[in-house]
């Protein structure tokens, strides 16, 4: 019971504190594309891949006490921190069972930046298509975003790098 | 053969919500009447609602019909030569929004979650595919189909479209929000949609809303609030929910465990098997889904048996608060395993259920880069959010709420015929 906060809670216990609502979104999209077991479900948005159901999980964590959420003001923006709290570790001593791999994954995600998860969870989130049709996808519905050809190279990558290393238990 | 093709006159569908609903395109004509649309009849909107509000037996066809109506009225009586708005995208509006929830299945929350699917995936495959839906909307241009898709998919290029089918204020949700009030019978779903279209201007990226309209958004917003707490999240349909979900839970696992029915599933098969074709997805519909419940009430195995009877008769579980606090969290292991001790399999009969295991939300203004939030148009041309002007939405938005809680057979409980002492405990556990 209450398997799938758990396993949210897992994510964020590996990553230690995660800067952004968006980068938080994006980085439990693509450990679901990796094939980590999570279920809430994504729809494309103005901003890539968003899960309203992982919004209200992280409301509901918040809640109880078990994430601990700080709100900043940026320049024109509001961001939101997110940490575990020690209610929230001892949640999790409840829930005994290891996601092999995801940690590093977590962690690699998170000395990422929030604009290149936005680009390799849209690359993702495509990636039925080919290279050459993603990119022309990713050319109209984030022309404001200006990806470089490069960029989306280095998604690729990253993506392929993620795949075989995170199956190693060990990330890039 | 449908470019600009109109209907000799026009055609009008009688509707409780918006009195009628006018066709004059005739391609919008044929997808009514395609098998696929059709479909949506046998598929109620709002599942196991009409458990606690018995008027809620409406269908995904009158809402798909509702979400066109307004998405008509909008564009032809108020985009209708304004700026940012590209007149050619109207035929494509239309029918994105006629069949936007064209894949949705049978009880399609509870579904999807125990069978791990989308309905979005199946809307795709139904208006990409082998489908009558497919050779209607081909009719219009070989690539029509595609851009329908897109748009329903929010992967459209023009951003204003897919902000009409779905944003914060958009036709999908004016329309389910007053049809689920009328149908359910609650005074608290209404807000004046009328005046809501006469302040939308179409903008670049996306709908806004005019300055002077803010109370009227107010009005929906607030409607929308009440909607959650009143009639989605009701705790009565979530029982019923928590039991079709258990159902479909334990029909798999005798399948998997090859257990031989009476009733022999078959329709389910491939949804057990985990490889289900478009042709298995549209055979399914709630009728065919109560026949199962209907005959397994007299299965031989106990758990499926009993709670086949508890949805059909209505004999639903009853539920506490459960704040899952880590004190709270240690009570639950503790009555799972009394639950066992009992003889009562707490996988079936002991469930945690919260309010983001509900496919609903509130208003939300978000920070920078998630969804896009609602704004209005300010009379120097600035854009401001809803929340930074109207103090009422603020209060909602700003303060959140959720809700967790703890489901069981409450006449399993009671019957203390057997195993009285345990079955005391977990009462006096249950109870606080």
């Amino acid at each position: 019971m209450l398997t799938e906060h758990a396993k949210v809670m897992k994510a964020l216990a590996a990553a230690g504190e995660i800067a952004g609502r968006k980068k938080l979104q994006k980085m439990i999209y693509i450990a679901k594309k990796l094939d980590f077991p999570f279920y809430e479900k994504f729809d494309f948005h103005f901003y890539g891949p968003y899960s309203e159901e992982l919004t209200c999980r992280i409301e509901e964590l918040c809640a109880l006490g078990f994430l601990h959420e700080v709100k900043e003001k940026k320049s024109g923006y509001v961001q939101y921190r997110y940490t575990l709290t020690e209610a929230g570790e001892q949640f999790l001593r409840h829930y005994d069972w290891e996601m092999p791999g995801l940690a590093e994954c977590m962690q690699a995600m998170n000395g990422q930046n929030a604009r290149f998860l936005e680009l390799v969870s849209t690359v993702l989130y495509f990636e039925h298509l080919s290279k050459d049709e993603v990119k022309e996808k990713i050319a109209v519905v984030k022309s404001k975003q200006r990806y470089t050809e490069d960029e989306i190279e280095e998604a690729y990558a990253y993506i392929e790098a993620l795949r075989s290393r995170c199956n190693k238990g060990a990330c890039v | 053969m449908y470019s600009g093709g109109q209907l000799d006159e026009e055609k009008v569908f009688k509707d409780p919500v918006h009195r009628y609903i006018h066709v004059r395109d005739k391609v919008i004509w044929d997808l009514i009447g395609t098998k696929e649309f059709q479909r949506l009849r046998r598929i109620k909107q709002l599942g196991t609602t009409y458990l606690t509000f018995h008027g809620a037996e409406h269908s995904r066809f009158n809402h798909s019909l509702g979400v066109y109506e307004i998405i008509r009225r909008i564009i032809d009586d108020v985009f209708v030569g304004r700026d940012h708005w590209d007149h050619s995208e109207r035929l494509l509006c239309l029918c994105a929004a006629l069949l936007h929830d064209l894949g949705h299945g049978p009880f399609s929350h509870s579904f999807e979650k125990v069978f791990r699917l989308d309905h979005e995936d199946f809307t795709q495959a139904i208006i990409l595919g082998d489908t009558e839906v497919n050779a209607v909307l081909r009719a219009v241009d070989g690539n029509f189909p595609q851009k329908v898709a897109e748009v329903i998919a929010k992967t459209y290029p023009n951003k204003l479209v897919v902000s009409l089918i779905s944003s914060q204020i958009d036709a999908d949700r004016m329309d389910y929000l007053l049809r689920d009030a009328y149908y359910t019978g609650v005074s608290y779903g209404y807000f004046d949609m009328e005046r809501i279209l006469r302040v939308m201007r179409p903008r670049e990226d996306q709908v806004v809303i005019k300055r002077s309209g803010m109370h009227a958004v107010e009005d929906y917003i607030m409607s929308r609030y009440q909607m959650y707490w009143q009639v989605y999240f009701h705790p009565v349909t979530r029982s019923a929910e928590v039991i079709l979900t258990k159902i479909l839970h334990r029909a798999k696992k005798l399948y998997e465990d090859g257990y031989t029915f009476a009733t022999k599933p078959t329709h389910f098969l491939s949804f057990f098997a985990g490889h289900v074709t478009l042709g298995d997805y549209l055979a399914l519909d709630e009728a065919i889904i109560l026949f199962y419940f209907q005959q397994w009430q007299y299965e031989r195995d106990p758990i499926l048996s009993d709670l086949c009877r508890r949805f059909v008769h209505r004999r639903l579980f009853k539920y506490t608060e459960f704040h899952p606090t880590n004190e709270q969290m240690a009570k639950l292991i503790e009555l799972t395993g009394l639950f066992k001790k009992a003889g009562i399999d707490p996988d079936y009969y002991l469930v945690v259920d919260s309010s983001s295991d509900l496919p609903y939300d509130f208003y939300r203004p978000g920070e920078e880069g998630e969804r896009l939030p609602i704004y209005l148009l300010m009379p120097n041309g600035e854009l401001r959010e809803l929340s930074r002007e109207s103090v009422l939405v603020d209060a909602i938005s700003g303060k959140r709420r959720t809700d967790h809680k703890l489901y069981f057979p409450a006449d399993f409980l009671e019957d203390l015929s057997t195993k009285r002492t345990v079955k005391k405990k977990i009462m006096e556990i249950l109870k606080g």
